[in-house]
């Protein structure tokens, strides 16, 4: 029994308890940094300096939340529903083959529609791969965690069979497709900006980063102002309500997911189509994953998203300088952080909730509702 | 306990007498946040008493209730027990000072038997055999000592909700309660379940256990208690001796003015056929038949009363007919035109002008996390009032949900607030206000005042007839008897998925509509 206490005000709801969980969580990296016999002060110093002291640190660090930004939207659209999507990763995964297939066998489209037809293709592959475990969650209530982490293998197995024995260059030992043409890449800034006169160092910081701002203006339109969004809500909050308000809980599922997986396939986009080129054997690289994190980080919401997709950049991008300044200091302090995240974010997002509450309901005088 | 010996025969006294009081609340004081739920409250309930608590919804009850089973802690005030102060602070402190709670909602546990349920928490070490045993004996001399006679191997789920009632009487009892607090008890009984218990907690009061009884119910509180106090707003308003009190007296102290407990309607002029239901057969989710081969007429211009004990079939039955559970036999016409399959949905039958206001507002009619505004439009979203184009007209939905609650006096008048924020009373405001300004020609209506203060029930109810003034066919679903006579033209009654009788409102009584709903027809040749 807990009790009813005055439910938070918003601006407390949506700033103050994540920051108060993700310092909980730095706090604590910092001890593990001390235990390890570095200096954390100096440590975040590095790490901070490495990814946003210069160009090509900024360069770097907005490439990878470009990522986290599409992984973070497509977990969180799910969250909406009530749905909980641990395939992001291999949905992007088959994202990129969607992406490849596109750039390498349709070579004949005009110009840079290949990359558009690209795109698209990365997106349908995606959402094609995440229709399987929707429709099993829809109508077999088959439950879409456990489908999910399963179809994440059978991605991995099916993109490393293909790699190895179908799309790779006869004669090549690595597991890859040949290159794309160059109509099938997002530009990168640093191509971009040089006409202009402007010396970008070379990143693979690319289009896809405005991409990605626009899909999240786009799930915000789409949860608060579109009836879609409305009934996702709705299924999420209360399915009972739901069909009681004359609409189909297994539609939404199915739809929501479909969503998600499109979502998912920014990853490929911004990696395969934007910096490799070809598609190469794992380059999801854990980010589907890293995903769950933003999205319970930024509270589903993509304002949020967007700030802790940055805020990730910025521990990948700075948590390789600190690696290679540091070698105490292994990569693996980035997953220790990222796990504590989602710990304090995620599993104890409640914990910090009833002191603050507490505190706020003492300083504040306004009358009862 | 150790407690002196009690006199005989009811001690119902005002003064501190030779035994000090069962209990004794002092100056309890409680606040959630902003909301301050319990004012100073004063009570004293003396040893070997029933002790009725009223008061409406949110009037502060269950707060103090908690405070005294050691849910909460007091902000501030003193809780004596026999004369000594105690602290509370947990349910096992409250225990081991003797008192025991009903709730309303049980805590059992359904698939284990009545002896694993009343032996959890109290195994009495970590083999299970001496503990089982002790409780079986103690089970025993309980039932014969009190008349609570239970089968111990009996599974609880399989009970019927009176006995499993008794499983939780039974545990209390078992842990050693003098002091007896039950929540709301008969909410879930039928009327003879209700006189058992009744007929059980005088049996305990004789062997000189003291009851708090809570309820809203003023029938009960004057067939069954001593001294009754009443809450009004977190304050405790007044203590009455029941035998010098009345009905009119108490409903004024829970509201603090006057109500008129029977609204003024009209005759109806019922008109042509709006709804009717041949041989409807309807299951529930796991398979069992609950409605079953239910024929009826509602026409336009009448309310057409569903009188029953909860859980005969007429939840599963208005659930059908608002084309969220699907039928498994018979069929619907609406105007006079069988319903087809394809607008068996509610979607469909929003549009043809079917209203429903279910009977859970909280699980079925609102969301509650949505603000108002989003919930006064839920099963309306589709349409253009809120937005023409692909975009939602945020202006539009605001401006429409401020329109609904001022038309239904809903309060705070905030669109924006979440639903989860308002009262029992304004939500369900807020659930007629959606379905009612639609202006369809049926209104299904399930359980319209449950859980909601009387101020509100007068305000419902007349929109209500208002609805059936305006020509409207109007189906109501109510577990009140005093709902169903003040609202109803005509009343069926449901027994095991049967109508088991049919009346018109002028021509009944309690009497006759209470052996309807044990399935009896007296008038039946």
């Amino acid at each position: 029994m807990s009790s009813p206490l005055k439910p938070l005000p918003a601006w407390a709801d949506v700033a103050l308890i994540p920051l108060i969980n993700v310092a909980a969580a730095f706090v604590i990296s910092g001890f593990v940094v001390l235990a390890i016999g570095e200096n954390p002060l100096e440590a975040v110093q590095i790490l901070i300096t490495g990814a946003l002291g210069d160009l090509e640190g900024i360069g770097f660090t907005l490439y990878y939340a470009t990522s986290f930004i599409f992984t973070g939207l497509a977990v969180a659209i799910c969250f909406h529903a009530g749905l909980f999507n641990i395939g992001v990763e291999g949905q992007a995964y088959l994202a990129g083959l969607g992406a490849a297939l596109a750039a390498l066998y349709l070579g004949f489209l005009p110009g840079y529609s290949l990359v558009v037809v690209a795109i698209a293709a990365a997106a349908l592959f995606g959402a094609a791969f995440a229709a399987i475990p929707g429709y099993l969650q829809a109508k077999r209530d088959s439950h879409i965690v456990i489908t999910t982490i399963m179809f994440n293998y059978i991605a991995s197995a099916l993109m490393g069979y293909l790699l190895v024995d179908v799309l790779r260059v006869p004669g090549q030992m690595n597991a890859e497709t040949p290159g794309f043409s160059k109509y099938a890449a997002v530009p990168q800034f640093h191509e971009l900006l040089a006409p202009l006169g402007i010396q970008w160092p070379v990143t693979p910081f690319n289009l896809s980063f405005l991409l990605a701002l626009a899909a999240a203006l786009a799930v915000w339109l789409l949860i608060w102002r579109t009836r879609l969004g409305y009934e996702i809500r709705t299924v999420g909050a209360n399915a009972t309500a739901a069909i009681y308000g004359g609409i189909s809980p297994a539609g939404i599922t199915i739809i929501t997911t479909l969503l998600s997986g499109a979502l998912a396939g920014g990853l490929a986009v911004n990696v395969i189509l934007g910096q490799e080129h070809r598609l190469i054997l794992e380059f999801t690289g854990g980010f589907g994953f890293v995903g769950i994190a933003v999205a319970l980080m930024g509270r589903a919401h993509p304002v949020g998203i967007i700030l802790a997709a940055i805020l990730f950049g910025v521990l990948y991008q700075g948590g390789d300088e600190l690696a290679f300044d540091k070698p105490k200091i292994s990569r693996d302090m980035i997953v220790v952080i990222q796990g504590l995240v989602v710990l304090f974010a995620g599993a104890l997002e409640h914990m910090f909730r009833r002191p603050v509450a507490v505190l706020l309901a003492r300083r504040t005088t306004q009358p009862p509702i | 306990m150790a407690a002196p010996i009690a006199a005989e025969g009811d001690r119902v006294t005002t003064d501190a007498g030779r035994a000090p009081p069962a209990i004794e609340l002092i100056g309890i004081d409680k606040s959630f946040g902003p909301v301050h739920a319990n004012k100073n409250v004063n009570l004293r309930v003396e040893r070997g008493v029933i002790h009725g608590i009223v008061g409406e919804n949110g009037a502060g009850k269950s707060t103090l209730m908690s405070i005294l089973y050691g849910f909460y802690e007091a902000d501030a005030g003193e809780i004596r027990i026999n004369g000594e102060p105690v602290r509370i602070r947990s349910s096992k402190e409250a225990i081991s000072h003797g008192i025991g709670m009903v709730h309303q909602h049980f805590m059992l546990v359904y698939p284990l038997s009545v002896l694993d349920n009343v032996m959890l928490g109290a195994e009495g070490g970590p083999l299970l055999a001496n503990g089982a045993s002790a409780i079986r004996r103690r089970l025993a001399e309980l039932g014969k000592e009190y008349g609570l006679e239970v089968d111990p191997d009996a599974i609880v789920g399989e009970l019927s909700v009176g006995l499993q009632q008794r499983v939780e009487i039974l545990k209390a009892l078992v842990r050693g309660a003098e002091i007896l607090v039950l929540d709301e008890p008969t909410a879930v009984l039928t009327p003879a379940e209700a006189d058992q218990l009744f007929e059980m907690l005088r049996v305990l009061k004789s062997e000189d256990k003291t009851i708090i009884f809570i309820t809203h119910k003023l029938r009960e509180i004057m067939s069954l208690t001593d001294r009754v106090s009443v809450m009004r707003r977190g304050e405790m308003v007044a203590t009455f001796d029941t035998a010098e009190t009345s009905p009119p007296e108490l409903a004024d102290a829970m509201v603090g003015r006057k109500v008129i407990l029977k609204i003024d309607k009209g005759m109806a002029h019922p008109g042509r056929v709006a709804l009717e239901v041949r041989n409807l057969v309807v299951r529930d989710d796991r398979g069992v038949v609950r409605v079953n081969g239910v024929s009826f007429v509602l026409k336009e211009g009448e309310i057409l009363g569903v009188a029953g004990v909860a859980g005969n079939g007429q939840s599963e039955l208005l659930e059908a007919l608002a084309g969220i559970r699907p039928l498994s036999g018979g069929e619907i016409l609406v105007d006079g035109e069988p319903l087809p399959p394809a607008k068996h949905n509610p979607h469909a039958e929003r549009l043809i002008g079917i209203g429903h206001v279910p009977e859970d507002r909280h699980r079925v009619g609102l969301v509650m996390p949505f603000e108002a505004c989003e919930s006064a439009m839920l099963g309306f979203h589709y349409e253009t009032v809120y937005g023409k184009g692909v975009l939602y007209d945020r202006k539009a939905i605001i401006a429409d949900a401020g329109r609904k609650m001022e038309a239904f006096d809903v309060r705070p008048r905030a669109p924006l607030l979440k639903t989860a924020n308002f009262s029992g009373g304004n939500q369900q405001k807020l659930v007629l206000a959606r379905e009612i300004e639609r202006n369809p020609k049926i209104m299904l209506v399930g359980q319209p005042t449950r859980g909601v203060d009387i101020g509100a029930i007068e305000f419902i109810h007349k929109r209500i007839v208002a609805q059936r003034d305006a020509g409207k066919a109007l189906l109501l679903v109510s577990v009140e008897l005093d709902e169903i006579f003040a609202l109803s033209d005509r009343i069926i009654v449901l027994c095991g998925g049967r109508i088991t009788g049919e009346r018109l409102a002028e021509d009944t009584n309690a009497q006759d509509l209470g052996l309807l709903m044990a399935g009896v027809d007296e008038r039946a040749a």
